[in-house]
């Protein structure tokens, strides 16, 4: 990183790009350039951007499966607390330990319990909710919920050097390029 | 003998030209332009629908259950009745979204929004019902596994509490796939719309979204994830609602059939319901663009089917009550058909048995005042179906002695009535401040969404699909 950069704050260089393929593209490119801290941004999910983008594999599966097994364990041991060990209560005669008649909400909560864990997890690895961002200082960022495909090299990129950058992404077909100020 | 083959290509899923920026503004738009007259009007009548169902409730909560028509021997009525028929239709949009998701049946971007919504409202409608008619309110919190001053649980071997827990694990799941799916579309609001309040308020719906590939990457993961969590809830939750008949010893009821035949019934009238109020948002709208006679005669196609399922389980249970040898399980069949019920019971017939029948007609099924006729047929019918199930059975038990007949009162009817008044109250107030369709989603169906529609120098070109000369082989000729 250049010190002009440090001392004027920049978050980054942004590229716009014309439609999904070119955006495939520029991620390829930056990523063969050996580019770390970068983002692709476009109105919707872009089939093969993750393989162009080299990311790694979502670790939200781990957090979803151990939350199942919280809710699977743990309502298991909630009923078993209530039913057999608080307050034994003989029903006609039925086995306190009644597994079969449990099983629905021990799914029902298990399910629950996986259901949190996918939405709050993939906010959580989404560094979501994060209501101020550098990027929104842009005025032509708007587009990238209607119709915009956008590239973001970060300063923070160990090779970062602005010129070359611009540069570069004006060569892959990058349009609108401007410096983003984190303030 | 000969074969000819031929390619048969999908129609477009989104008709007329419209790429990103047109689909954004479509979609929109609706929520950004001021408030039609029209709305006011629908609005207005939901609130006093809504304000007869609070001072039913009210009432209810004053006098006792008494008011209505329950009695001995018929302890449930219309409020599980309704509840069962509101469960049921919310199960259409769970499987939209997430059965149909699995299966990557793309025509569901077009419906699943707005099916999804009508979810969520037909769940409150339905949780309702059991939440008031248990007499006492105030200690409604029984049902939940919190600590009271009596030191008891509740009893998780009743199919009444799995009930609880079945319903609000639904309407939770229900909610938060919801508004997964909503997040990118309040941020294309935001970043849309002019007024500094409505920036604020939809900005921090959206949280921040951004449409970065690194999130869409996780989000995607989450969403294929909560479709697979919500596929096997779907089909639980209404199973778990049979369960509260079938667990039971009454005659009509102790049948293993009542789980796979619920769910059938269940998707049955959703996808009626989504059809009545898709119909009617589409022209007031002009979205038949994206909601096409194509999704219309898909959703038929399964009404067709669903269906008749429903009336195999109709002609099973009988088989089963004769084959059974058990003379109360035979008794309650024949007078459900011939007794004092019959009324009831051929109107189920006809609606959900012969109607949807037609649909095995291509032009019926792209008929749409049509198809919004047999949508509300089907609904009834519905309605129907559970009222045969729940009074027919309890009001003619086991002894003779003990029969009476079942008749509702003025209560009973305006509180079914009042729940539409909650249900359009939400409905009118999603279409009007949420986007009614995933734009996200409909913009990655269409071919400029595929990078690979495109040539080296970037230019849309999607592949012409070639359809070859059919082959004919020589035993045609001859």
């Amino acid at each position: 990183m250049s010190k002009s950069t440090v001392e004027n704050n920049m978050y980054g260089v942004l590229a716009e790009f014309r439609n999904p393929k070119e955006l495939v593209d520029a991620a390829k490119m930056i990523n063969q350039n050996g580019y770390k801290k970068f983002d692709t941004f476009s109105p919707f999910p872009i089939h093969g951007i993750d393989k162009a983008m080299n990311l790694p594999k979502s670790k939200l599966g781990w957090i979803v499966i151990s939350h199942g097994l919280i809710g699977l364990i743990g309502s298991f041991a909630m009923i078993y607390f209530m039913m057999v060990a608080d307050y034994p209560l003989n029903i006609s005669g039925k086995t306190l330990l009644n597994i079969p008649a449990w099983i629905p909400v021990i799914f029902e909560l298990t399910v629950l319990l996986s259901a949190f864990g996918a939405v709050f997890g993939m906010f959580f690895l989404n560094g979501l909710p994060k209501f101020n961002h550098p990027l929104f200082n842009s005025d032509n960022f708007a587009k990238v919920t209607d119709d915009g495909f956008f590239v973001c090299i970060e300063a923070a990129d160990p090779q970062f050097d602005a010129d070359k950058v611009q540069s570069m992404l004006k060569d892959a077909g990058g349009t609108n390029i401007e410096e983003i100020y984190d303030n | 003998m000969s074969k000819t083959y031929e390619y048969v290509t999908e129609p477009a899923l989104v008709k007329g030209n419209h790429d990103f920026k047109s689909l954004t503004a479509l979609i929109t738009d609706i929520n950004m332009r001021p408030t039609p007259k029209g709305w006011y009007i629908a609005f207005g009548i939901s609130n006093i629908l809504l304000f007869v169902l609070l001072f039913s409730i009210g009432y209810l909560i004053w006098e006792g259950t008494g008011i209505w028509g329950l009695n001995a021997p018929a302890g449930w009525g219309w409020a599980i009745i309704n509840f069962v028929w509101w469960v049921g239709i919310g199960h259409a949009g769970t499987l939209i979204s997430a059965i149909l998701f699995l299966f990557r049946q793309d025509w569901r971007t077009a419906i699943n929004r707005f099916a999804e919504a009508m979810t969520i409202f037909a769940v409150m409608c339905a949780g309702i019902f059991p939440a008031i008619h248990v007499g006492r309110i105030w200690v409604i919190y029984w049902v939940f596994p919190l600590p009271n001053q009596m030191a008891m649980w509740p009893n998780f071997n009743s199919p009444l509490l799995w009930d609880v827990f079945a319903v609000s694990t639904y309407f939770t799941v229900s909610l938060l796939f919801w508004y997964v799916g909503l997040v990118p579309d309040l941020a294309t609001i935001r970043d849309r719309i002019k007024s500094k309040l409505g920036k604020t308020i939809y900005g921090t719906f959206a949280l921040g979204w951004r449409g970065s590939n690194r999130h869409w990457w996780n989000y995607e993961k989450s969403y294929m994830i909560l479709a697979g969590l919500a596929t096997p809830l779907v089909l639980s939750v209404h199973t778990i609602v049979s369960f509260d008949f079938a667990v039971s010893l009454i005659p009509g009821w102790h049948t293993t059939i009542f789980p796979p035949y619920f769910v059938a019934g269940a998707v049955f009238s959703g996808f009626a319901m989504v059809l009545t109020l898709m119909i009617i948002v589409r022209k007031i709208y002009g979205l038949e663009e994206i909601m096409t006679l194509d999704h219309i005669e898909k959703m038929n196609i399964i009404i067709m089917v669903t269906g008749s399922m429903v009336g195999f389980a109709y002609l099973m249970e009988f088989f089963i009550a004769w084959y059974s040898g058990v003379e109360y399980e035979k008794a309650i069949f024949i007078l459900r058909a011939t007794g004092p019920y019959a009324w009831a019971y051929w109107i189920m017939i006809t609606c959900n048995v012969i109607s949807p029948q037609v649909f095995w007609s291509k032009k019926l099924r792209r008929n749409v005042a049509f198809t919004f006729f047999i949508s509300i047929v089907v609904n009834i019918g519905m309605w129907f179906e559970r009222f045969v199930i729940a009074v027919t059975s309890l009001s003619t038990d086991f002894l003779p002695s003990s029969w009476g007949y079942y008749s509702p009162t003025f209560w009973d009817v305006i509180t079914y009535v009042g729940t539409f008044g909650l249900f359009f109250t939400f409905f009118l107030l999603f279409l009007r401040f949420l986007p009614m369709v995933a734009v996200a989603e409909i913009k990655a169906v269409i071919p400029q969404a595929d990078p690979h529609n495109y040539d080296e120098n970037g230019e849309f070109n999607p592949p012409k699909v070639e359809i070859p000369e059919p082959i004919k082989d020589s035993a045609q000729k001859g």
